[in-house]
């Protein structure tokens, strides 16, 4: 049976440049980038080339870039580090009611230690109100964290504009932007958008698990979680995983945002037509999302047997985030939407791998599931 | 709404009858920074070069960032194009402007009309496009003396512009009008300033480096190589040249006096690399030598080094402060990279003593007695050249 793999805010298939990037830094230029001589300059080289393409994509300067194990890692060491640098300046430390369980279990974890956790609601968009954010805003404030695009609706955040919001009212407040479904998938300018940290992932993007990166504005402080060497200005001290790392690189070399969004939005549009002939079917995503997801209720039918099913005929999606299986999503809670559209909700994501048939095997499975799971 | 980049040159301007080889020079260096950036029709009329984007998804940022650090350009700004007409200009104003009067409290407009031909006179202009923004904007207050914003309406002979904010350029003069210089690099916060400062008058680069394997490290190289490649943002593309010299150095190790170790070190380099400059078409040596900084930038030590350079030695740091110097590193971004702590060449072998007050006449002897020349030549024949662009 063919696959349709459709889950790819999940994870993403490497790349062919990548992966054998990866390969020959384990096999050949197998060198540890700290070593002072020719073996280890050349992994460092590997290492500083995918920095600088990071920083490219970032429109950042490389020194500016720390590599991490993930998203998940990348997002602890931001608010944690953060929180620890600033809690001389006040408690409060506010996310949005839709964060990755990274960044809100995390915020869970600093109201427990006796920081002032704030959550900003988000509307029936998925999408936080700015001046809703600004109520929240206080002298206290020390952090705000807000996601680029949802990892399971695709809501898009007003970045930019909260970032002017922030800094307008708390100017000495840090602001952190996750932006692990959103890279190399819209244009990102964390420096002139005014924002302190943004974290990103590999694996979103055709590059391998387990590296991730953090962009820290000059001057931006973190507390370090780990302790070690001097790797990386001793913000993530450790041996630099140069195979994952260059893979990276490579990945966001071979990312081209504006290509692959006209590919998307024309996927997208079809998908949308497609699903939307079908009775039953509800839209949970924006309009204005980003094209790379879809989510969407089945009526009557629970997520996790909708996904067996469509397994069953090669199709592969998720039900809301994959991190949380089997939670009900507290981020279509927030958004407003009834317990039963949320336990019967499906997330669609896309990649450039994703074509038409792909979406006519989904359609065809979403069809004859309703016909033969659904209860009368 | 379509906008551009409006540039104003610099002393250029002052230029006689070779201005214009001074505009094409400087064109042609913009073209080459803004590459890869997109596709732009640049236009230059009445000392004002327009860069005009010839796609929608060029990131203008990018392109002033870029813009920012070409030499010969006093200031740039981003502004909005209109038609020739009132109507167009007075629609645009408030709606453009929006972004830059968003944190405002006070703000005037200005206007030059450099087109005679069109019907309203400046005062007028500005009258009318200050009402619109006012109406738009009601809690702004205009202030002609002291405003948060100074809205600028420019009308043009090709169009009227709109613009909120001139950004200061680098001023100078467009690199390559000068002619080429060779620069000699080692890796520490000085020479590339110097670099900078020589591009800044004009003059292209090509760069000699000196290493010592296994004295010093590929690392260090790297270095330079990192160092160069930030100064070609500002002074376009550079050949850079490195010299092996351990041989040389270890020699003057075994047959010198300790205390003359550095100047003649000092005096092999100047030797190797005007020969450099000659064979590269190079009028000029720089060096980021800085009066009484160490034993070799003494007056006397630099009379010696001066004297085994067969080209004008341009130091244009010669009479700055560390600090004032460390200033500059930083602000053209060179700093960090240069405080990154790899054994250069120079400090290979470093006399305890070293002699502060040289004379020329021993110096020379020492060198004889060296027998350094066969090993000179040796030096230069196994250069390796590459080309580093920004």
């Amino acid at each position: 049976m063919k696959t349709h793999y459709l889950d790819n805010s999940a994870t993403t298939r490497v790349s062919d440049a990548a992966a054998e990037k990866a390969l020959d830094m384990m096999k050949e230029n197998y060198g540890n980038p700290s070593s002072l001589h020719k073996m280890g300059v050349r992994a460092e080289l590997c290492v500083e080339e995918a920095r600088e393409a990071i920083a490219d994509a970032l429109s950042a300067k490389a020194k500016n870039i720390v590599f991490t194990s993930g998203g998940t890692e990348a997002n602890n060491t931001v608010l944690f580090g953060a929180a620890e640098a600033l809690k001389r300046r006040g408690n409060r430390i506010i996310v949005s009611a839709v964060e990755h369980s990274s960044v809100y279990e995390s915020a869970k974890r600093l109201s427990q230690l006796g920081y002032d956790v704030q959550y900003a609601p988000v509307g029936k968009d998925g999408v936080i109100d700015p001046n809703a954010l600004e109520q929240l805003l206080t002298d206290k404030t020390i952090l705000v964290s807000v996601m680029a695009v949802n990892n399971e609706t695709g809501s898009v955040q007003p970045t930019e504009l909260l970032a002017k919001h922030i800094k307008r009212r708390c100017p000495d407040a840090v602001f952190h932007v996750d932006a692990v479904q959103a890279f190399c998938k819209i244009p990102l300018k964390p420096v002139r958008w005014g924002v302190d940290f943004m974290t990103v992932s590999a694996h979103k993007i055709h590059g391998p698990k387990g590296v991730g990166a953090i962009f820290s504005r000059d001057g931006a402080r973190l507390v370090p979680l780990l302790y070690g060497g001097e790797q990386q200005k001793k913000i993530r001290p450790g041996t630099e995983s140069a195979p994952l790392i260059a893979a990276f690189g490579e990945a966001v070399n071979e990312a081209d945002i504006s290509a692959n969004l006209t590919y998307i939005r024309e996927l997208n549009a079809y998908a949308v037509e497609k699903l939307e002939a079908i009775k039953g079917v509800t839209f949970n995503s924006p309009e204005a999302a980003l094209p790379y997801i879809i989510n969407i209720s089945v009526e009557g039918i629970k997520s996790e047997t909708m996904l067996h099913h469509l397994e069953q005929n090669g199709v592969y999606v998720s039900s809301s985030s994959a991190c949380a299986k089997g939670k009900r999503s507290y981020v279509l809670a927030a958004m407003g939407l009834s317990d039963d559209r949320i336990d019967s909700s499906v997330r669609i994501s896309f990649s450039k791998h994703s074509t038409k048939e792909d979406i006519d095997a989904l359609v065809d499975g979403i069809v004859s599931g309703i016909a033969t799971l659904q209860r009368k | 709404m379509k906008e551009i980049v409006l540039i104003k040159l610099g002393e250029m301007v002052l230029k006689g009858l070779n201005r214009r080889t001074f505009e094409d020079v400087l064109i042609k260096n913009i073209k080459y920074r803004l590459r890869g950036l997109g596709q732009f029709e640049i236009k230059i009329a009445q000392s004002t070069i327009t860069v005009i984007p010839q796609s929608d998804d060029i990131d203008l940022d990018d392109v002033c960032e870029r813009i920012g650090e070409v030499f010969g350009i006093v200031t740039y700004s981003r502004a909005c194009v209109c038609e020739k007409d009132f109507d167009d200009i007075l629609e645009k104003a408030p709606v453009y402007t929006a972004d830059a009067l968003a944190d405002a409290k006070t703000f005037k407009v200005e206007s030059k009309r450099s087109d005679k031909r069109f019907p309203y006179k400046s005062p007028e202009i500005s009258a009318q496009v200050g009402g619109r923004i006012l109406s738009a904007f009601p809690r702004l207050k205009v202030d002609v003396k002291n405003p948060d914003v100074t809205v600028t309406v420019e009308v043009r002979d090709y169009a009227a512009y709109i613009r909120c904010q001139t950004m200061r350029g680098q001023g100078g003069m467009p690199v390559g009008t000068s002619g080429l210089a060779t620069v000699l690099i080692s890796g520490g916060i000085d020479s590339p300033v110097a670099a900078y400062m020589m591009a800044k008058r004009g003059l292209k680069l090509n760069a000699v480096h000196f290493e010592s394997p296994p004295y010093t490290s590929e690392r260090a190289r790297l270095k330079v190589e990192k160092l160069l490649k930030q100064v070609s943002r500002y002074a376009g593309s550079i050949e850079m040249h490195t010299v092996p010299l351990t041989k040389i150095q270890e020699t003057i190790r075994d047959r010198c006096p300790e205390e003359l170790f550095t100047i003649l070190l000092r005096r092999v380099m100047m030797k190797i690399a005007s020969r450099i400059a000659e064979s590269t078409g190079s009028g000029a040596l720089i060096t980021g030598e800085s009066l009484g900084q160490v034993a070799s930038q003494t007056m006397y030590a630099l009379g010696c080094t001066d004297a085994a350079a067969s080209k004008i030695v341009l130091r244009p740091l010669i009479g700055m402060d560390k600090q004032e110097i460390i200033n500059i590193s930083r602000r053209i971004n060179t700093f960090e990279t240069s405080i990154e702590p790899y054994e250069d060449c120079c400090t290979v072998f470093t006399p305890k003593h070293p002699r502060t007050k040289p004379v020329l006449r021993f110096v020379e002897k020492a060198e004889r007695e060296a027998a350094l020349d066969e090993m000179i030549e040796q030096a230069i024949a196994d250069t390796a050249v590459k080309t580093i662009t920004p």
